[in-house]
């Protein structure tokens, strides 16, 4: 059955109008944004709010998004500072407006980062790839391109399903782009702390034909519970069979298993099937770029003939979104992509992350042993990427804030970078007491 | 494989940009003395682009400096570049400020920051979701103001009286004409200064006659804020009319971009300004602001709001940025002045005052669209088929050319 999400984001209550006054000159003394609600704070802005008045000592913070270093601090890779550096003393490179569909260069690179070089559609010529402002960008401006071009004769309204649970702006972000009939299909199953493929076939088989589903090529968000190839076999089909549109979210390939291929396996086994798909792709993360906002939307199409026209209004819309992207981070990761010793540099340092990364999942799932905590606890090491779904329910996770000063999401996931060896002790506990104390 | 068909089989190829068509054809073209008079980036005497002095420096001050975090930035920007943009448009000592009623959003350039307005006021404007609300833009504006608005979901964009072809100037009283037929509450977009394609801006006398007709009327003010600075060489020459506007009243906002006044043209750095009437309604509006820009671009880059902060906030390297900017105003004046003195000196047929009249990057010339084709086709010289030039793109070595090919496309084309 289909399930519809509840969104968080109502607005409140109108405070109410202002008495209007007239002035003698003419003219009224109230505010023409007099009916603007007060826009209720995002979750995570008013879990932040939160941890950041808290006084408690031991407070710490889980529900971030950026890849945290052991210290605490924004990972960053000395490859890409080094390469900041280098660019920004290039005096050969000018400041003129970059072209709406970004930097070649990245965009070229970004597309066959991945589809792999071999990709039957990009030798065919029917792919392309826009650079957007992030992963957010990337999804809205895929989000307008449907909107205003998916089948065109009949005017596409939707549907769009989401995974429950997704990352909470996602059907934001549709809405923004004028498409407000969301669904959501089964994914995690809290019970069995993993995907539940059969749940998720059954929704889709609901889903009407016509409908976009977007799913999560690896690094589940907020999950980090991925679906496997032969989940992802069964998937295809029944997507074909129905005429379901593939949108798929590539968010950090190459920090999720640390195989570049790995990570983006379902975008290049969809197109190696012959879909027509949309990618969302970030590289904040897999390069610790998130004040540069580079993403790329990549477009896979049947025909090549199509090629030109679709990019052409793709172009269109960004250019009353944000005209052109900002060209520095895109350097940098065209930069590593091009060239065979940095990408090898650039997977080192990565490796390095993802590797932390799973040592700390390991020592978590370890010292809850240890703890002697109920329940099975090889989700922890089964999920990968930045976030993990623990498992613990809605009064476990207030519990958690409220008593212990540790603070996850909502939902009970959290960002596994943000744990280290001085925090760890102290979180294992504080879990163990939430899932053994009376609540 | 059931090859099922394209869902984007029957999606019609978009028409092209013009001035990106135009510069294009440039490009192309391999003849000695061409000239490229169409896009609107600023070109130093050696048809070079300038990285700003100052925004090198800048530059390198950033990249030292290893206690910059790398997170991503706040939703609504960098705190330190709202304020420090917010206030060279308003002024040092603007009211509006002190009165805490001000507010900015971080935004991809002028494009970005027209955009989040764009979505704001069709949300929260004239009721709610309000997409009949008419907006008005200048005939002729920036061509990308209508796909702005109309892809925000505004239906009705509704073209109000500007340029004069007869008189080459300011249509006044078919822009007061305009105003005082529009429906109560129309949304006017209006260009701060060095309007956006003919170069053509109110003086503050009519500016006085504009607002007092809008405050009446109840219609709503949008300023495009392209080129302070960049047009007279003075940011406060250049924001005079969004200030007047401030001292009236209005609660209103400004698109900034600061593309073309700090040279940052790949670093989008633009700031959306509201005024409110009070700090009240600027919280709640901010809190809806943030909600649009989450659902468009999350986080904004950083890089662009940095130099642009440091140095406003700075006062020697705002005095340098000064500085940087009239010398390229300067230039652009410099041009004005030689190009119309030399189509006097051919003794081209017709008046050309309204080359030094107009201000800021453009100009209307007045050509044709037979003139234009001339120009293009015979001279190698590219401009838009409004006749519109940049005047950045003249420079000492080619303007004798320039000045040459206008009198023979005004003397040989009717």
């Amino acid at each position: 059955m289909c399930r519809i999400w509840f969104r968080m984001s109502q607005p409140s209550d109108s405070t109410g109008a202002k008495g209007g006054e007239q002035s003698a000159e003419g003219g009224s003394h109230v505010s023409v944004f007099l009916n603007t609600h007060t826009a209720a704070l995002n979750p995570e802005t008013k879990l932040f709010s939160a941890f950041t008045a808290d006084t408690h000592t031991s407070k710490v913070y889980l529900a971030g998004r950026e890849c945290l270093n052991e210290e605490g601090q924004t990972f960053v890779l000395p490859l890409v500072g080094k390469l900041k550096k280098q660019i920004s003393a290039d005096p050969t490179l000018c400041p003129e407006y970059p072209s709406s569909l970004g930097l070649a260069e990245f965009t070229k690179r970004a597309t066959e980062f991945a589809l792999g070089k071999n990709s039957l559609a990009l030798m065919e010529n029917r792919v392309f790839g826009i650079q957007t402002i992030g992963c957010t960008g990337a999804v809205r401006l895929g989000a307008e391109l449907l909107k205003h071009w998916y089948n065109t004769r009949a005017a596409w309204c939707g549907p769009v399903y989401l995974s429950s649970p997704c990352d909470d702006s996602l059907a934001s972000i549709f809405e923004a782009a004028g498409i407000q009939d969301i669904h959501y299909y089964f994914y995690w199953d809290a019970k069995q702390r993993d995907v539940c493929v059969e749940k998720l076939l059954a929704d889709l088989e609901q889903a009407p034909e016509q409908s976009v589903v977007v799913l999560s090529a690896s690094a589940h968000c907020p999950t980090g519970a991925d679906l496997s190839e032969q989940h992802w076999a069964l998937i295809i089909q029944l997507m074909m069979r129905r005429r379901l549109f593939p949108f798929i979210l590539l968010p950090v390939q190459g920090l999720c298993c640390g195989d570049l291929q790995r990570d983006a396996w379902p975008v290049q086994h969809c197109a190696s099937q012959g879909m027509e798909l949309l990618c969302a792709q970030s590289f904040s993360h897999c390069f610790g770029l998130y004040g540069d906002g580079v993403g790329n939307l990549l477009c896979v199409l049947k025909q090549s003939s199509l090629l030109s026209a679709v990019q052409s209004q793709a172009d269109r819309l960004v250019r009353a979104l944000w005209a052109r992207p900002s060209v520095g981070g895109a350097r940098v990761v065209a930069t590593v992509l091009s060239n065979p010793a940095y990408l090898t540099k650039w997977q080192e340092e990565v490796k390095h992350i993802v590797e932390r990364c799973m040592l700390i999942r390991e020592r978590l799932r370890e010292r809850l042993r240890l703890l002697g905590s109920p329940g099975c606890w090889d989700h922890l090491i089964k999920q990968r990427g930045l976030y993990c779904c623990t498992g613990l329910n809605g009064q476990q996770v207030e519990f958690l804030s409220k008593r212990r000063h540790v603070y996850l999401l909502p939902n009970g996931c959290l960002n596994v970078s943000a744990i280290n060896s001085s925090n760890l002790d102290y979180i294992a506990e504080s879990i163990h007491l939430a899932l053994t104390s009376a609540l | 494989l059931a090859l099922a068909m394209s869902i984007f089989s029957e999606v019609p190829q978009a028409p092209p940009v013009a001035v990106f068509k135009l510069t294009a054809d440039f490009r192309e073209d391999s003849h000695p003395q061409k000239v490229n008079l169409g896009v609107g980036a600023y070109r130093t005497d050696d048809s070079q682009p300038w990285v700003l002095p100052v925004v090198k420096k800048v530059e390198r001050l950033i990249v030292e400096d290893s206690s910059l975090n790398h997170e991503y930035l706040p939703i609504l920007g960098l705190p330190e570049f709202r304020s420090a943009a917010s206030k060279v448009a308003l002024g040092e000592d603007s009211a509006a400020i002190k009165d805490n009623r001000v507010g900015g959003v971080q935004a991809l350039g002028g494009t970005g920051a027209l955009r989040i307005g764009a979505e704001f006021l069709r949300r929260w404007y004239n009721g709610v979701n309000n997409t009949a609300t008419p907006v008005y833009v200048s005939a002729p504006t920036w061509e990308n103001h209508n796909a702005v608005f109309a892809d925000a979901g505004f239906k009705d964009i509704r073209p109000y009286h500007y340029w004069d072809a007869a008189k080459r100037g300011l249509d006044l009283s078919g822009f007061l004409d305009d105003l005082e037929k529009a429906p109560e509450h129309s949304i006017f977009v209006l260009h701060a200064c060095a309007h956006n394609p003919t170069g053509t801006d109110p003086s503050q006398d009519e500016w006085k006659k504009i607002a007092e007709i809008m405050k009446r009327r109840n219609l709503f003010v949008f300023f495009d804020s392209a080129y302070q600075g960049f047009a007279s060489g003075s940011l406060e020459k250049d924001a005079w009319a969004i200030r007047f506007f401030v001292s009236e009243g209005f609660e209103l906002l400004v698109a900034q971009s600061f593309s073309k006044n700090f040279g940052l043209y790949n670093e989008r750095v633009g700031n959306l300004t509201v005024v409110a009437r009070d700090n009240e309604n600027l919280t709640r509006i901010l809190s809806q602001m943030e909600k649009i820009v989450r659902t468009t671009w999350s986080n904004p880059p950083s890089q662009g709001a940095r130099i642009v902060g440091k140095t406003l906030n700075c006062p020697e390297l705002f005095a340098e940025w000064k500085d940087n900017v009239k010398t390229m105003a300067d230039r652009v004046l410099l041009m004005r002045d030689q190009l119309k003195a030399k189509l006097q000196a051919l003794g081209t047929p017709g008046t050309w005052d309204h080359i030094t009249q107009q201000i800021g990057m453009f100009s209307f010339t007045g050509l044709n669209p037979k003139q234009v084709e001339f120009m293009i086709k015979e001279k190698h010289v590219y401009l838009m088929a409004s006749g519109r030039i940049n005047m950045c793109g003249l420079t000492t070595k080619n303007i004798d050319y320039v000045a040459q090919s206008i009198h023979e496309a005004v003397t040989k084309v009717q």
